[in-house]
């Protein structure tokens, strides 16, 4: 004879840390009541790669090619965290335009993230041709940065003191074209999510976090601002020149997944804003173009300077092409602190002169180097999933004590466990997307 | 002036737990003896006129040959004042252990793994203290100083 009788269990399921549907190498363990979360464990730690422990053994410019992997999708926001922070902690000024390149970068950096972050959730609901347009839109604002940087994502392009090189020539006539067709793009996929039946409903009231909840949990950024508390450290504590830059801090109202989605739309419209004010506003560099029209070979230069030819060097506007782009002396005044701390001489400076030789050496030879004095010192920035900081201590030598990052999707993940109870097992995903959690900051 | 508001009630509420207070690079910064740590906390967080809410980050440095060697380092923002405050609290011992302050702020929860996972430092009362970056097989703490960073670990999984 047949029992009636129902047995009643949970049933335990592993999504990750190979799936799919995650972006990232992440485990979420979770335990199901039919279709409901009773509880969710999240695992993370797959993307270890040592970050801190790697920075306390090399130099202070060599943790840049490191930081560029923390956030992977906007690796010159992190660059010039590191910087800044270590710039604080000597003491030293970069120049006026070297800020207003730091708020051009970050700002596409922003916008590069944040069409990732939604392109890929907007993917996992079945919107495939969102994605297609945001990637085609991240793509012409890469191409900008691969302009500038010499890279796509691996950047680097960050100094203790400055950056690597003046923005390229003609950079502001083709940046803003782009922004605008950035714009339309965001248009496009506004049309088609914003009022769509479908997103609307997976995303409207799931993934709930209430402000006092995400404030307990330090959650930061996109994330934070969904849930109705406007803090972005851009205007809370300005760095660079954002306080010169006229712009909004969109905020939601209920913490739900929909409202992180139009926070961050919103958020790139903010930071197309900024990218076009900066560019009219940045101070002029130095003129592009040698008096004589001459370009010199690094290697003539190099062998003229060997020969004690030294004279047209120093008077002349040369252009170093291409592997020393940005390091002449004329571009490089404007990009670089004047301090001899951390400065690298200009190339003409190096090859024609003994002092310039002997700095040059000072700052790059082992054991010598940037030696920023004893201390510690946290700098934040505001990166594209919330705070950014970096702690360094320094014990007086070339290579940091400690390299401490905060990073932003941590608490997010913490706190992630916490928002999936009770909801829908297919929830998970639209919930996991607006973490727009990235393993290289998570996991270090 | 906030600052000196936030140093002065530290002073008067546990001036005896207080090793030092100065404020480097405009940064205030107080260190408190390990054991006043929960209570100092809560203070920074429901006094009124403080409110630091924000539990930014927490983390540790190892100062090795020094004496005691350990610092866990909590990095305080108050979203009401706008004001950044970092705490340090002193550890020695070869089994370093401070409270946890998971019972105040629910992000401790994920930082304080990630410190034990690094350092070995224990954190006492803490819920679900186990590695988080790393593997549970893993041997040693590697951001103490005295880890090597050439070191390999064992092999996991199945014996071929």
């Amino acid at each position: 004879m047949a029992s009636t009788e129902t047995i009643s269990k949970t049933m335990f399921l592993n999504i990750g840390p190979s799936h799919p549907a995650m972006h990232g190498t992440v485990r979420i363990a979770v335990e199901l009541d039919g279709e409901i979360i009773r509880s969710a464990d999240v695992e993370i730690g797959y993307l270890h790669r040592a970050f801190e422990k790697h920075c306390e053994s090399g130099s202070y410019t060599q943790c840049f090619p490191y930081t560029d992997r923390l956030n992977y999708v906007s690796p010159l926001i992190n660059n010039f965290g590191f910087a800044a922070a270590v710039e604080k902690l000597m003491g030293i000024e970069v120049p006026e335009r070297c800020n207003y390149i730091r708020v051009i970068m970050s700002e596409i950096s922003r916008i590069c993230d944040h069409l990732t972050s939604i392109g890929a959730s907007a993917m996992e609901l079945g919107a495939f041709s969102v994605f297609l347009y945001m990637i085609k839109a991240r793509e012409w604002l890469w191409e900008l940065v691969e302009e500038v940087t010499g890279a796509r994502l691996t950047v680097s392009y960050g100094r203790v003191g400055g950056v690597k090189g003046d923005l390229t020539e003609g950079f502001a006539e083709r940046c803003r074209p782009t922004l605008q067709k950035v714009r339309s793009v965001l248009k496009e996929v506004d049309d088609l999510l914003t009022h769509n039946r479908i997103f609307y409903d997976r995303m409207k009231g799931v993934g709930f976090i209430a402000q006092e909840d995400a404030i307990e949990h330090g959650i930061t950024g996109p994330f934070l601002r969904a849930s109705g508390v406007a803090y972005d450290v851009r205007k809370a504590s300005p760095y660079f020149v954002y306080d010169r830059m006229n712009f909004d801090i969109p905020v939601g109202e209920n913490g739900d997944n929909f409202d992180r989605y139009l926070v961050r739309m919103e958020e790139m419209e903010q930071s197309i804003r900024i990218v076009e004010q900066a560019l009219d506003t940045i101070p002029e560099g130095p003129t592009n173009v040698d008096p004589e029209g001459r370009v010199i070979e690094p290697s003539v230069m190099a062998d003229l300077g060997k020969i004690g030819k030294t004279l047209g060097l120093l008077t002349n506007e040369v252009l170093i092409e291409p592997t020393l782009q940005g390091s002449e002396k004329r571009l490089h005044a404007a990009v670089y602190t004047a301090s001899k701390q951390a400065r690298i001489p200009p190339k003409e400076q190096v090859y024609s002169n003994i002092e310039a030789l002997m700095n040059h050496f000072k700052v790059v030879m082992y054991g010598h180097g940037i030696r920023p004095p004893k201390g510690e010192v946290y700098y934040a920035v505001e990166g594209a999933n919330g705070e950014l900081g970096f702690y360094i201590v320094s014990d007086g030598t070339d290579k940091p004590w400690r390299v401490r990052c905060r990073p932003p999707c941590f608490p997010i993940m913490a706190a992630l466990g916490k928002i999936l109870i009770g909801s829908q097992l297919a929830d998970i995903v639209p919930t996991f997307g607006s973490v727009n959690m990235i393993g290289g900051e998570l996991d270090r | 002036m906030t600052e000196t508001l936030t140093l002065a009630k530290i002073k008067q509420a546990f001036g005896a737990s207080l090793i030092e207070a100065h404020s480097q690079l405009g940064h205030d910064t107080v260190v408190i003896s390990k054991s006043a740590i929960l209570d100092v906390a809560r203070m920074l967080k429901t006094d009124p006129e403080l409110q630091y809410n924000y539990l930014m980050d927490l983390t540790a440095v190892d100062y090795w040959k020094r004496n005691p060697r350990f610092e866990v380092v909590y990095h305080l923002y108050s979203l009401a004042n706008n004001q950044r405050l970092r705490v340090k609290a002193p550890l020695g011992g070869n089994e370093p252990e401070i409270d946890s302050l998971t019972s105040l702020w629910a992000g401790a929860n994920w930082f304080e793994r990630e410190v034990y996972d690094m350092f070995g430092i224990r954190f006492k009362g803490h819920p679900d203290l186990r590695r988080i970056l790393l593997y549970p097989e893993f041997e040693g703490h590697p951001l103490r100083k005295d880890y090597p960073i050439t070191k390999r670990q064992p092999l996991i999984g199945p014996k071929v």
